[in-house]
């Protein structure tokens, strides 16, 4: 059976998830281990003025109860945001002090205030119910508009007007003449609704130290575990790196949210220090949605001018961020060099400029969740081309066709060049596989039924495997995005793979396996993928922005290459060639063009046992790559939604979602598909249903799945799920990546099907029922006023 | 404190237990069989489904008290020696992905099966969509765990 790049091999890791023998974080029990709940701020924005935590100390079973000035006192470091950006006057972002349990201010509803630890979760909860803070309450403020007004509440000394930083991008003066000239215009005050990620596993830490050998343990649910022991030792000095391990076992979903080090693990860690117990914390559901970083919150006007055949002359954009409370750690990326670089789109623009504007608000912190920047720049993007489509009276692919880049590599004035793709062949395969020509005929049917049929096109780019290091260096991040794998060749001959990477749902165990069993020819059940441990995995950097595939596989080929280099010399050696003429396929060495051979496992015992190996050569067979890649990878596609509106209520029912996608070579087909699906879901989650909800005074309204909506199986349409690739010249697989292009290209297809179909193209996300209903009305009002 | 015992996966399982414990707690803290999950507090996401004397309950709003005298089968009981059938259709399927949600879903998907299978209903995809109004997954999309369903009931009928 062919298990390498290309098959749809089935995954390796499902066994253990199927019969309920997943390892968890919450599933791990440590002996002498201790329960923490946190104190939690009830106020949006207030002077921490005194904890008086004498009667939760005093109830049984309570070991400790400890806030900021101990945690402080004890050296523990602030909360940083990894990647710097300046204003356009060259200024540094205004980063305001966070600590892991704070101490003179809470600024969000959540922020934690103190750490309870005792010998069961019932009492930790209930002591943590019984520390009585004082609280001066002061002004709220929730919305980045808002916030930035005169007199708006002042959130951080050091943020004046609670600006985090004015940062711009592109050619302003040429872009407002290019507009200035233009044929046509289309406007949009474009709001991208702030989402709660929801991994449906919540997050959770047991951290335990070790006083004999000073040495920490923590096991934790995380995307990233080096990066977050880096993160914990030199910024929190919580340890130093040898002295801390790391563990992500099974995690069950990220999406991005669990790739920040957040108060918990650092409090968590030092309580046990301080305790001398394993101290264990599993987040709740409303504890979830109040604490894990939230995504997107944009509020944009934007500006697109055509001129008189239709050509885009330039684009302008203007975007307020609401970063939360503090800064997460990478916060300041993504509304920037996550967002506006992408605002090209699939298309030629000689002229962009964009200005972000980053603010801080009473709410929870606002970092990545799946695509982080590129969906609320597709967002843009799609809305602009599909609604001055609609303006201009020209049909929308057309348009998006007639201004689509064809030739690569290709400079944008936003710093990215395209390294490949072909976007009217993916436009061509959905148009085909969604029998857009019979779009009409559908659209009259659902008329006589009563429903309003619309359609809707998205044409997303986005940008994956963000590199090189020196590159995004320079443009203030504070980590290299490199990624490392180990490739250890077993003496009979079995492989175990150690990566950076982090699988949480990917299926890592199977496709990295494939692209091992697909180079020596040998079966994936030889092959073991070993991830999520600092001290088996020597450094990584994680899973994210869609980057295992194009550089952590790549570092997994790179080994590879040097494994092979190894074997054919061994093999040359042992069978009397020359290496040139050694060829490895099938699980054996051979020597072209004859019968002599050496099994693989006789190469893995040879190169430990020794007894015959070339001269000067070290023995054993395991091999070290770290690999920076030399650009961005570009998945790209066009995604086409199909809507039925019902007038009456208002409600929306996706009968078509075709989605055609270029990510480069695919290692899984079914585990891409996969990705692609979840994706969708996510994305049509966000345009019909999902939004974070804050009242004015900073009280999550949306803070249980009561309240927040998320995607059930019941909302969603099976997907039509389509490939059209080009490779990727940047990297040894030709890879571009695919775990985030679903949740980027889907939510403006969706609306500009949903406009499409009520004639009424002034829609927010989520379009729920009521909105719907509201612009029906007002569009059939306009209508009878015409 | 309260004297609780059940059958559990076939197994007399007996402990003194406070009286607001959660089956799923007694479960996963007292029998440690962590495949039950919890993933929210209001009873809406079914990761902690498991049948009780044959019915698929919510073991985060259940008392372990409630359950007295019960039989309980948990994921780590359904398949015997072998993968269960709906087990297998998950894998064959690619129903799950990160699997903090799968044994839920499909400790509801063998439920489902069998209540249509009794009723002799037909499990249509919207049918099956309709039926895991109570379990969440925020990986898969649901696509290929509709379709894992749809096959494996076909899979239980052929056993």
């Amino acid at each position: 059976m062919n298990e390498g790049i290309g098959a749809r091999v089935l995954r390796k890791e499902d066994k253990r998830f199927l019969i309920g023998k997943g390892r968890y974080t919450d599933d791990i029990v440590e002996q002498n281990q201790a329960y923490a709940a946190f104190v939690r701020s009830p106020h949006a924005h207030a002077i921490v003025k005194n904890i008086d935590a004498s009667a939760a100390e005093a109830m049984d079973g309570v070991v400790a109860v400890l806030n900021g000035a101990g945690l402080t006192g004890d050296g523990i470091g602030n909360i940083i945001c990894g990647w710097a950006v300046n204003s356009k006057d060259g200024s540094p972002m205004n980063m305001g002090a966070w600590s892991a349990l704070a101490t003179d201010k809470v600024r969000y509803v959540g922020d934690a205030v103190a750490i309870v630890i005792a010998d069961d979760l019932a009492t930790a909860r209930l002591a943590a119910e019984a520390v009585e803070v004082d609280y001066e309450t002061l002004p709220v403020v929730v919305q980045s508009t808002a916030a930035l007004e005169d007199g708006a509440p002042q959130i951080h000394e050091n943020a004046p007007n609670n600006l985090i930083f004015d940062w711009e991008i592109g050619e302003e003066a040429a872009t407002d003449a290019a507009l200035a000239s233009a044929a046509y215009t289309t406007e949009m005050d474009i709001v991208n609704n702030r989402l709660s990620p929801n991994a449906m596993e919540p997050r959770a830490a047991i951290a335990t130290f070790n006083e004999a050998d000073d040495h920490y343990t923590l096991y934790t649910t995380s995307q990233n575990p080096h990066v977050a022991r880096l993160v914990l030792s030199a910024f929190y000095n919580v340890a130093p790196e040898h002295k801390l391990r790391v563990i992500a076992p099974d995690v069950g979903g990220g999406f991005g949210s669990k790739i920040y080090i957040y108060p918990e693990e650092i409090a968590c860690l030092w309580a046990s220090m301080k305790t001398n117990r394993s101290v264990k914390w599993t987040s709740d559901r409303t504890e979830a949605f109040l604490t894990d970083a939230h995504g997107r919150d944009h509020i944009t006007h934007a500006k697109i001018g055509f001129d008189k055949n239709h050509k885009i002359v330039g684009l302008k954009v203007d975007t307020k961020a609401n970063l939360g409370a503090y800064m997460s750690l990478f916060s300041s990326a993504v509304p920037t060099y996550l967002y506006a670089t992408l605002l090209s789109g699939q298309y030629n623009i000689a002229n962009i400029h964009c200005n972000v504007k980053a603010v801080y608000t009473n709410t929870v912190p606002v970092d990545a969740y799946r695509g982080a920047g590129r969906p609320e720049a597709s967002f843009v993007m799609e809305r602009m081309m599909e609604t001055a489509a609609r303006e201009m009276g020209v049909n929308p692919a057309e348009l998006r066709r007639k201004n689509f880049i064809q030739e690569f590599p290709h400079q944008t004035p936003v710093i990215m060049a395209y390294d490949s793709g072909d976007f009217a062949a993916n436009q061509d395969q959905a148009i085909k596989a969604a029998d857009y020509a019979g779009f009409e005929a559908r659209r009259a049917e659902a008329a006589s039924r009563g429903k309003l049929r619309g359609i809707g096109f998205s044409n997303y780019i986005e940008a994956c495997g963000i590199a090189p290091s020196a590159a995004v260096g320079s443009l203030g991040a504070g980590v290299g995005l490199w990624e490392s794998a180990e490739v250890r060749v077993n003496p009979v001959g079995t492989i175990e793979v150690l990566t950076g990477s982090h699988s949480h749902g990917q299926g890592h165990e199977t496709t990295f396996a494939q692209i091992v069993a697909e180079r020596f020819g040998l079966p994936t059940e030889n092959i073991q993928i070993v991830h999520g441990d600092t001290d088996k995995v020597q450094f990584g950097m994680g899973t994210y922005g869609s980057r295992s595939g194009a550089v952590g596989m790549s570092a997994i080929v790179k080994a590879m290459d040097k494994v092979e280099a190894k074997v054919k010399k061994i093999g040359a050696h042992v069978l009397e060639a020359s290496e040139d003429d050694i060829i490895i396929e099938d699980g054996a060495v051979k020597v072209k063009g004859t019968d002599k051979q050496m099994l693989w496992h006789e190469v893995g015992l040879a190169a430990y046992t020794a007894h015959n190996i070339p001269e000067g050569m070290e023995p054993g067979l395991k091999e070290t790559s770290f690999y920076d890649p030399s650009n961005f990878t570009f998945p790209a596609g066009c995604y086409i939604c199909e809507v039925e509106v019902d007038p009456e209520t208002g409600t929306t029912e996706i009968v078509q979602f075709v989605a055609s996608d270029d990510f480069g070579t695919i290692i899984n087909p079914m585990i891409v598909e996969g990705q692609v699906h979840g994706g969708i879901a996510q994305g049509i989650g966000q345009a019909l249903l999902e939004g974070v909800v804050y009242d004015d005074s900073g009280q999550l309204l949306s803070a249980s799945y009561m309240d927040y909506t998320m995607p059930r199986a019941d909302d969603l349409p099976s997907y039509s799920v389509h490939h059209q690739s080009t490779e990727c010249p940047g990297n040894p697989l030709g890879m571009k990546g695919c775990g985030e292009a679903g949740a980027i290209g889907s939510p403006p297809a969706v609306i500009n099907a949903i406009t499409d179909a009520i004639g009424n193209n002034d829609l927010s996300m989520p379009a729920t029922p009521a909105k719907v209903w509201a612009a029906i009305q007002t569009a059939g009002a306009k209508q009878a006023a015409e | 404190m309260t004297e609780v015992s059940m059958t559990v996966n076939g197994k007399s399982v007996k402990a003194d237990v406070p009286d607001n414990t959660l089956l799923v707690e007694f479960i996963r803290e007292n029998l440690r069989l962590t495949g039950t999950h919890v993933g929210c507090d209001t009873s809406q996401c079914g990761a902690c489904v498991v049948h009780m004397n044959g019915k698929a309950v919510k073991s985060c709003a259940t008392l372990a008290v409630a359950a007295s005298g019960a039989d309980v089968t948990t994921i780590e009981g359904l398949a015997n020696g072998e993968m269960h059938p709906m087990q297998t259709a998950f894998k064959e399927n690619h129903g799950l992905q990160c699997g903090f949600c799968t044994p839920g879903m499909i400790m509801t998907a063998t439920d489902m099966v069998a209540r249509y299978d009794a009723t002799g209903k037909e499990l249509t995809e919207a049918v099956i969509r309709e039926e895991l109004e109570g379990n969440i997954c925020r990986c898969t999309g649901y696509h290929n765990i509709v379709k894992a369903i749809a096959d494996g009931a076909s899979k239980m009928a052929d056993t």
